[in-house]
């Protein structure tokens, strides 16, 4: 068990492990988010909920910071190390031909999520661990108000924010769309109910970023 | 047909190589490739020139010897055929056509075409086998009860002919594939239980001191694998070697 991690399989193993917890706090995230388009008032609550609750703000969070820190740093090992594993760069190579797009440009779709997520840090997280952790207002209003729901709105008002935002987004989808089976195989899930994962998944690729997409122009347009 | 050769020449193992341009005239669509290349050595011969040094032996698809990457695929354009099967007339007249060696880390170029796959033996060495006392009362293995669907299975993960067809069409060189089907092969049948565990270990581990890469599941290696060997082997050599390792 030890020595897990320094096995091919015992790395592509916790890369989907990671992937998993990932794929279902995206999942959690957008359905948090599309609360702000159909309640605004419970997507307040919802909101004030999660950033105040001890489990989700000191067990869960690090977790996440952890889980999104791992994926990436192995995303990147990975590469590292699958490029010493190549010899000569072929003169030729139909890539096209034998696999998908997204299959084999992981390290780029992932490499701007990531650079989307530092974006949206900045945006969204750190002025909401400063209000809260810095100045120390938990209280979650403003003007006697909760302040999330107005703050989400302001966000999405600069149009180059909306627009960096959905290239994020189709990054996203890029990424999920070989990642989500990529991460079923890889714990070993190759049966007779992969066909209909991998449409599930497909579904699941498509929806959740254009879900995120339609929420951003929503705000910007709804302003 | 007339055809234009983009041919990797490297001298030895050590040299620098590059890609060198021949021609070839009359080649016949009913030609094999390996005919087609043997024609341009016999042309190479008769000028003085040294001939392109390539890998072949059964010429049938079966010894897994032949092992160019032409035209940016192993093997060729064509599905579930080795370059022996590979036949001229997936070709035009007029083509250019690129031959190259697998390229991967653990396969070291020896000379032109030809590349040193000794690393699929040695993880063969580490696990790739069952251990059976053949002192003249071994068991006869039809005795043994096995179900049709575990013998198929593992029959179509035993047709692997360790090509490395798979490892070159990896982006990341992986051998998960050739690996995975050794493994299955043996773990769905009743004989290979008792040295389960510890194959699928001992054969992850060679494959992972000869360097070959991590498998992304892009899925190329199925595709182009002349035996059409699936990815649910690699699934199931990841099951096992999960399940052997984490029960210690």
């Amino acid at each position: 068990m030890s020595g897990i991690l320094n096995s091919s399989i015992g790395r592509k193993f916790a890369m989907a492990l990671s992937a998993f917890f990932l794929m279902i706090f995206v999942l959690q995230h957008f359905a948090i988010n599309l609360l702000s388009v159909l309640s605004p008032d419970t997507f307040n609550e919802v909101s004030h909920f999660m950033g105040t609750f001890w489990v989700i703000q000191y067990v869960i969070q690090p977790i996440l910071i952890i889980g999104v820190i791992f994926h990436f740093v192995m995303g990147f090992v990975l590469e590292i190390k699958n490029n010493k594993a190549n010899g000569v760069k072929y003169a030729k190579n139909n890539g096209a031909a034998n696999s998908t797009w997204m299959s084999r440009n992981m390290i780029w779709s992932g490499g701007f999520i990531l650079a989307f997520l530092v974006i949206h840090f900045i945006d969204f997280w750190i002025p909401e661990i400063n209000t809260k952790y810095i100045v120390g207002d938990m209280s979650g209003m403003h003007n006697g108000e909760f302040r999330y729901f107005h703050e989400l709105q302001e966000k999405f008002v600069p149009i180059w924010r909306v627009a960096l935002y959905c290239v994020g987004f189709v990054f996203l989808a890029l990424h999920l769309l070989h990642g989500f089976d990529s991460a079923f195989q890889s714990v070993g899930a190759n049966n007779k109910y992969t066909k209909g994962l991998k449409g599930f998944g497909k579904a699941y690729a498509i929806i959740i970023p254009v879900g995120f997409i339609f929420i951003a122009l929503f705000h910007h347009f709804n302003h | 047909m007339n055809l234009t050769l983009k041919i990797w020449r490297q001298k030895d193992s050590k040299a620098k190589g590059q890609m060198v341009d021949y021609k070839v005239t009359d080649i016949s669509e009913h030609m094999s490739f390996l005919e087609m290349m043997d024609v341009l050595n016999e042309q190479l011969v008769n000028s003085g020139e040294e001939p392109v040094a390539f890998d072949h032996d059964c010429r049938e698809g079966i010894c897994g010897m032949c092992s160019m990457y032409i035209n940016g695929e192993a093997h060729g354009p064509d599905r579930g055929v080795t370059t022996c099967q590979l036949h001229m007339r997936m070709f035009n007249d007029g083509d250019t056509i690129t031959i190259e060696p697998f390229r991967a880390a653990a396969f070291p170029v020896i000379k032109d075409l030809v590349v040193d796959r000794m690393a699929f033996e040695r993880i063969q060495q580490a696990g790739g086998y069952i251990s059976v006392n053949t002192s003249g009362n071994t068991q006869d293995a039809n005795s043994i009860p096995i179900s049709k669907h575990a013998a198929d299975e593992a029959m179509d993960a035993a047709t692997c002919i360790g090509c490395g067809a798979c490892v070159a069409s990896c982006k990341n060189s992986s051998a998960m594939l050739f690996v995975g089907a050794k493994v299955s092969q043996y773990a769905l049948l009743p004989q290979g239980q008792v040295e389960a565990a510890d194959r699928v270990q001992n054969m992850v581990a060679q494959m992972d001191l000869e360097g070959f890469g991590n498998c992304t599941n892009t899925g190329a290696c199925e595709v182009e694998c002349p035996k059409g060997i699936s990815l649910e082997n690699i699934a199931r050599m990841n099951r096992e070697y999960l399940s052997a390792t984490l029960k210690g």
